[in-house]
């Protein structure tokens, strides 16, 4: 018989909601939506690509070129949500040696003033579960605390699994889940997707995976315009298919921000890592 | 709410999807509603008298049901114990996939679907569907690995003829599962009029409970022939390949609450367990999520899915169905990993023995009568899944 966790999960389930609260209200997430709702940037990067060590050149350059947020992609061997773009960024960073233990030894004292760069601006990771069930998720949540990762977005994860097994897990530590939403999720349970999400919700734009280049249709704004109505407690930020000026401008005019992924991953791979490229691409996406 | 992570021991599907530890929709946002609307529906569609008399209608007159229980008197003498052979080699398109594309073919008419999309290894999935999509006038786009497609050309051919659209899957390492992976972003990005007619007891609840009852058909009929050949109400072993499992499921079906039957799995060890090449899950895999549900996985430390290796196509899949791995993590299953060589040379005895050319992945079930220690008086039914016709080249390079 295979051991399980389930012991721990159960004995800390609402045994510790005071601690949880208050963990959670030190968040760099919660912190950065109290004092901006508009315009916020969230950029994505696949960790270890386009070479294994590039993680933090990228994570400070974006930083330096002001972006709100940085997801950094975990990598994994069968992305079903991905785009080509983003299926080739985790196929290349695996080949490169990239593991989520190596990721967090990359990460390991980001955070600290002695690095003489710290890094202040909120991470989530995102990625598929296995990697993390591998990893052990306590083991997971705890280094993400120790590293200075704020939350995570597991798309694999469904909200109901999350609730049964992993919840207070994770906030135990303090690691805020993200969930998705999209143009078929039914207002029921957007409704219950917001009473149980913090920091903020994952708009999908359309039906597909990464990496659209299709532009913002006319359905999508009819979704965009019917979400914005519903006044969720939570803040939204819209991602899939932004890749430029005009669709991060059209989504900021519906939602608290954007989250651009794949057309970053195209810009790294042609134009390199150096903080100078990234600022280029966050000022022509930002204008 | 109820953790998933608490034990449980029954054998059927929880509410939740789950059997034992196993199971559950590990699926994205996206797929939320697709599967939400088929978790809602697929019983009450499945159960409805209408829709029982045109699956069993089609199974008769156009799939070929029910196929024969045949007692293989020589192989029985040569393995020292009495062997029933169930013959779903005999179905319509050479395998026993078709019992299940029949059901879901008729599940996706009845969900006001336009278009079916299917994932394939070998073929043989990807032509069952293709030509239930014929039969019923869906459009329907097969994805399977490009390497897969040059492996298996003919089946290719068969599905272009049977009107398929087969597109290649050319991201990760272009086999089964990366035409999976495919077949769930085509469904992603066409979630409305869509239906995904997953070819095994895998993926997202409510799949592997849908597909499993599709070819619960194989257990019911094995009961009925073995009483009316012998007058027992049940073997003392069954005995099924399992690469996602679903000929095992179906086999296993209706035994599943007779424990004094016991039901053996065999899984495909390749060119030996501790090869490298080899799809011995249970052997080589630990918990894990792979196409929306927790299974058993071959994976690396990481947790990234490894590539598995098999000389039947149809086997080679790094994971196995959640009923597979709750029969496996529960004792109630035995299971034996059978090398390329054992299940090559059950192929060839079946074959001079018998007269029937058994499919490769149907010859590692045959192969593990060898390890099973089996007694005179003990009566076992194999489940005969596929005909070897598709495995001829690779047969014939051992001969």
């Amino acid at each position: 018989m295979y051991v399980w966790a389930s012991a721990r999960a159960k004995t800390h389930y609402g045994l510790k909601p005071v601690h949880t609260f208050m963990t959670l209200t030190q968040n760099r997430i919660t912190d950065l939506f109290s004092q901006k709702s508009e315009r916020l940037l969230n950029v994505y990067f696949t960790a270890g690509f386009p070479q294994l060590n590039d993680t933090m050149t990228i994570l400070r350059g974006l930083q330096a070129a002001g972006v709100d947020l940085v997801e950094i992609g975990m990598p994994y061997s069968d992305p079903v949500a991905d785009g080509e773009t983003i299926q080739q960024s985790n196929g290349k960073a695996l080949d490169n040696g990239m593991s989520l233990k190596a990721l967090f030894d990359q990460l390991e004292g980001c955070r600290q003033e002695q690095s003489g760069d710290p890094v202040t601006v909120p991470i989530l990771l995102m990625g598929y579960i296995n990697p993390v069930l591998q990893y052990g998720v306590e083991a997971f949540c705890k280094k993400c605390q120790e590293v200075g990762v704020d939350g995570v977005i597991l798309p694999d994860l469904p909200l109901d699994l999350y609730l049964a097994d992993y919840a207070p897990t994770f906030r135990e530590y303090g690691i805020l889940n993200v969930n998705l939403i999209t143009p078929q999720t039914t207002e029921s349970r957007i409704r219950h997707i917001d009473e149980e999400s913090d920091g903020f919700i994952y708009m999908v734009s359309s039906a597909s995976i990464t990496g659209s280049t299709k532009g913002i249709s006319d359905s999508m704004r009819a979704y965009f315009e019917r979400i914005q109505a519903m006044n969720l407690r939570n803040p939204r930020l819209i991602g899939f298919g932004i890749n430029n000026h005009d669709t991060f401008d059209t989504a900021c005019e519906y939602a608290n921000g954007a989250i651009v992924g794949s057309a970053f991953i195209r810009h790294l791979e042609e134009k390199g890592t150096s903080a100078e490229s990234i600022l280029e691409f966050v000022h022509t996406i930002r204008a | 709410m109820q953790t998933t992570l608490e034990p449980q021991t029954s054998f059927e599907v929880s509410d939740k999807g789950f059997y034992g530890h196993f199971g559950g929709a590990f699926i994205p946002e996206m797929l939320y509603p697709n599967v939400e609307e088929l978790r809602q529906n697929y019983l009450k569609i499945i159960n409805d008298p209408a829709f029982q008399a045109e699956f069993w209608q089609l199974l008769e007159d156009y799939v070929g049901r029910p196929t024969p229980l045949f007692l293989a008197k020589r192989l029985s003498e040569k393995v020292g114990a009495t062997v029933y052979l169930k013959r779903e080699d005999l179905c319509h398109t050479g395998a026993h996939k078709v019992n299940n594309t029949i059901g879901q073919i008729l599940v996706a008419q009845r969900l006001g679907k336009k278009r079916i999309v299917a994932e394939t290894g070998a073929g043989q999935h990807g032509v069952a569907t293709a030509t239930v999509c014929a039969l019923m006038g869906l459009e329907c786009i097969v994805y399977m690995g490009s390497i897969d497609m040059e492996r298996q050309k003919p089946n290719v051919d068969r599905m272009r003829m049977l009107g398929a659209t087969v597109v290649p899957a050319t991201s990760g390492s272009q086999t089964l599962k990366d035409a999976t992976n495919e077949a769930m972003r085509h469904w992603i990005n066409n979630p409305v009029d869509t239906h995904y007619i997953i070819g095994s007891v895998v993926g997202p609840h409510p799949y592997p409970d849908m597909v499993a009852r599709f070819q619960s058909v194989i257990s019911e009929e094995v009961k009925k022939q073995l009483f009316a050949k012998t007058g027992r109400q049940n073997p003392d072993y069954v005995v099924a390949c399992v690469g996602g499992g679903s000929n095992a499921a179906g086999a296993f079906f209706h035994y599943l609450n007779e424990p004094t039957v016991r039901l053996v799995a065999a899984e495909a060890a390749g060119q030996g367990v501790s090869s490298g090449h080899s799809a011995a899950t249970t052997a080589l895999g630990k918990p894990g999520v792979l196409h929306g549900s927790r299974t058993i996985l071959m994976q690396t430390e990481d947790g990234q899915v490894i590539e598995p290796y098999s000389i039947s196509a149809g086997l080679d899949y790094p994971g196995i169905g959640p009923l597979h791995a709750h029969l496996f993590d529960s004792g109630r299953g035995d299971f034996y990993a059978i090398t390329d060589d054992e299940a090559l040379q059950a192929g060839f005895q079946l074959s001079k023995l018998e007269g029937i050319i058994p499919a490769l992945e149907s010859a590692h079930a045959l192969a593990a009568l060898e390890k099973m220690n089996l007694k005179p008086d003990d009566v076992v039914v194999v489940c005969l899944s596929g005909r070897g016709d598709k495995d001829l080249s690779t047969y014939a390079k051992h001969l």
